[in-house]
């Protein structure tokens, strides 16, 4: 992108000349660079392709999963290059959560939330544990709902519960930012206004980077947005200033709905 | 142009008799496939019942006197298969021991390196593993194990090559059941930042684990009744031996034994129904595993 002129202070992430290829040559993401707002909501937008998840993942370095996927430039999150980080702490720092639900199908309500601690065999007191469980439940509203089935297994909640149960395992970590890539698509209306409203609160806590598919979702939580076409970002600003006033006409098409 | 007009009454009876031949041919053909089994359990529990009892487990065979002596008054033939039962749980014990790990473990580098030049020749040698007569087995770990390490007969050798038999059996199951779990579920564990060796060990196997076991059961019930590579190994023990150096008994082998024997044929009843009897428990126990995780 051009001059970054939003002049964001003490960013909790800075992505700088981020470029990600699945083949050889070929970026899905190109040469991105944005400083992202601490406690915000902060929007990915941009039609199907773009390379909006491909970004998200770089994040937190979920790419290292599979060969042959090259990430150049570099991520800053809270001052410290993210290379230069351990796996376990960067994945604390940067919490993921899916497009589908996807609790430990073998993992009760409780061990689902507190999972990054089990299985990274971190070891907590019970008292510690359950006081995880039960702010981190509080925190994505679920805990009044699923308070006295814990022993239950995650799998047996509605698709918008498990969601929130997804969001409470990665708040368990603390993290300094959640990543959702399109965290309500695979949701009812009810559950994924619910999940708005949470996504809302949270960002007294925590700063949030959501790829989101829907524009008014979008324009509703949002307080920066960006837009994403072909691999490049094309667009960064205040959620407001672009809805109302996009400054390419790439991004003006797509929020009148021109393609997408 | 209507169609449907065209079906005259006629032809519509002559399509519902078609129907009635088709469904009626269906049944037969099922019923002659489900044929066998049930006349073999028929025969098995006809001929065999009356020899089960408590001492048809803990005792040893008789000796042809003996047998030939109740056969003629009329009796039952006393004594039992213990040796058997016992020398076919001691080899099942040990040749799961030997295969599965090594077969879990191949299954696991399989799903992680599907394209893999090592990983393909694997899942070949395996599936060509699978089509090897047993008695070739048994010849593989006389060679191996009868002549070098236990120098004659034993139940070490005749687990070795049970296990060789069960080894396709866990690797296939194992990567098939790997590949069924959702690749979300790895990837919320990945994004925990737990450690790639404790994603499978922790998340995949837990997740997969009723496939495992249904995998391991039909290969458990796959070489409960091998007989053909017993004989070149374990060669067989008229008594109860736990020593895996040495000779041993097993159900398969028994039966052969008695077969041999004209003064103890009522006891290969007896014997095929036991071992009936577990084969099927074990598959049925597999196949409700298997349903519940559905
Ligand atoms: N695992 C992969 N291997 C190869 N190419 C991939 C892979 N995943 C994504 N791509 C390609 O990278 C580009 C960006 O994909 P990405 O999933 O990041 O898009 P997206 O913006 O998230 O799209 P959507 O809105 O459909 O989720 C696409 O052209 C896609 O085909
Ligand atoms: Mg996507």
């Amino acid at each position: 992108m051009k001059e970054d002129n939003l002049n964001i202070k003490d960013p909790v992430l800075s992505i700088r000349n981020l470029s990600v290829a699945y083949d050889k040559g070929s970026y899905a993401v190109k040469d991105v660079s944005a400083d992202i707002k601490r406690n915000a909501v902060t929007a990915i937008m941009g039609p199907s392709g773009c390379g909006k998840s491909t970004m998200l993942r770089a994040i937190n370095r979920m790419h290292e999963l599979y060969e042959n996927i090259e990430t150049k430039g570099s991520l800053i999150l809270n001052g410290k290059d993210i290379t230069d980080m351990p796996t376990i702490q960067l994945r604390r720092m940067a919490g993921m959560v899916f497009q589908r639900p996807n609790p430990f199908p073998t993992l009760s309500i409780y061990d689902n939330v507190i999972a990054g601690y089990k299985l990274n065999g971190i070891r907590l007191k019970k008292k510690e544990r359950d006081d995880v469980v039960e702010r981190s439940l509080r925190d994505v509203t679920l805990w009044d709902e699923v308070k006295d089935t814990l022993h239950k297994k995650g799998t047996f909640l509605s698709g918008g519960q498990q969601q929130r149960l997804c969001i409470a395992r990665a708040l368990a970590f603390d993290p300094e930012v959640i990543l959702l890539d399109e965290p309500t698509s695979a949701l009812d209306p009810v559950a994924t206004s619910k999940i708005e409203d949470l996504l809302v609160k949270l960002k007294e806590n925590y700063s949030i980077l959501m790829v989101t598919h829907n524009m008014s979702q979008a324009a509703r939580i949002s307080d920066y947005s960006m837009f994403m076409y072909l691999g490049e970002l094309v667009e960064y600003g205040k959620t407001k200033d672009m809805f109302t006033n996009p400054k390419d006409r790439r991004t003006e098409e797509y929020l009148t709905g021109k393609f997408g | 142009m209507n169609s449907a007009a065209k079906i005259t009454a006629a032809n519509l009876s002559r399509r519902t008799l078609k129907d009635k031949l088709f469904k009626g041919l269906v049944l037969f053909l099922s019923l002659i496939t489900i044929s066998p089994i049930v006349l073999i359990i028929y025969k098995l529990v006809e001929k065999g019942y009356r020899q089960i009892s408590l001492n048809f487990i803990i005792k040893t065979p008789p000796n042809t006197f003996e047998a030939m002596t109740a056969v003629s008054n009329g009796e039952l033939i006393p004594g039992g298969i213990a040796n058997g039962i016992t020398g076919t749980l001691l080899m099942v014990v040990l040749a799961s021991v030997i295969s599965i790990p090594v077969g879990v473990i191949t299954g696991i580098y399989l799903y992680e390196n599907p394209g893999k030049p090592l990983a393909n020749l694997t899942r070949n040698i395996s599936d060509i593993l699978q089509g090897v007569p047993s008695i070739v087995l048994g010849l593989i770990a006389y060679m191996w194990i009868v002549k070098p390490i236990t120098s004659g007969f034993s139940a070490l050798a005749g687990s070795v090559s049970l296990s060789i038999m069960m080894l396709p059996m866990i690797v296939r199951s194992t990567e098939e059941t790997l590949k069924m779990i959702p690749q979300s579920i790895k990837e919320a564990a990945v994004a925990l930042g737990v450690p790639y060796y404790k994603v499978i060990l922790r998340v995949l196997i837990p997740t997969g684990f009723s496939g495992l076991l249904t995998g391991i059961l039909l290969g458990i019930s796959r070489i409960l009744g091998e007989t053909a590579p017993l004989m070149l190994t374990a060669l067989g023990s008229s008594v109860i031996n736990l020593d895996i150096t040495k000779p041993t008994s097993a159900i398969p082998l028994l039966i052969w034994e008695f077969y041999n024997d004209p003064n103890m044929v009522d006891l290969i009843w007896s014997s095929s129904l036991l071992l009936m009897g577990m084969v099927l428990t074990l598959n049925l126990v597999s196949k409700r595993i298997a349903a519940r995780t559905k």
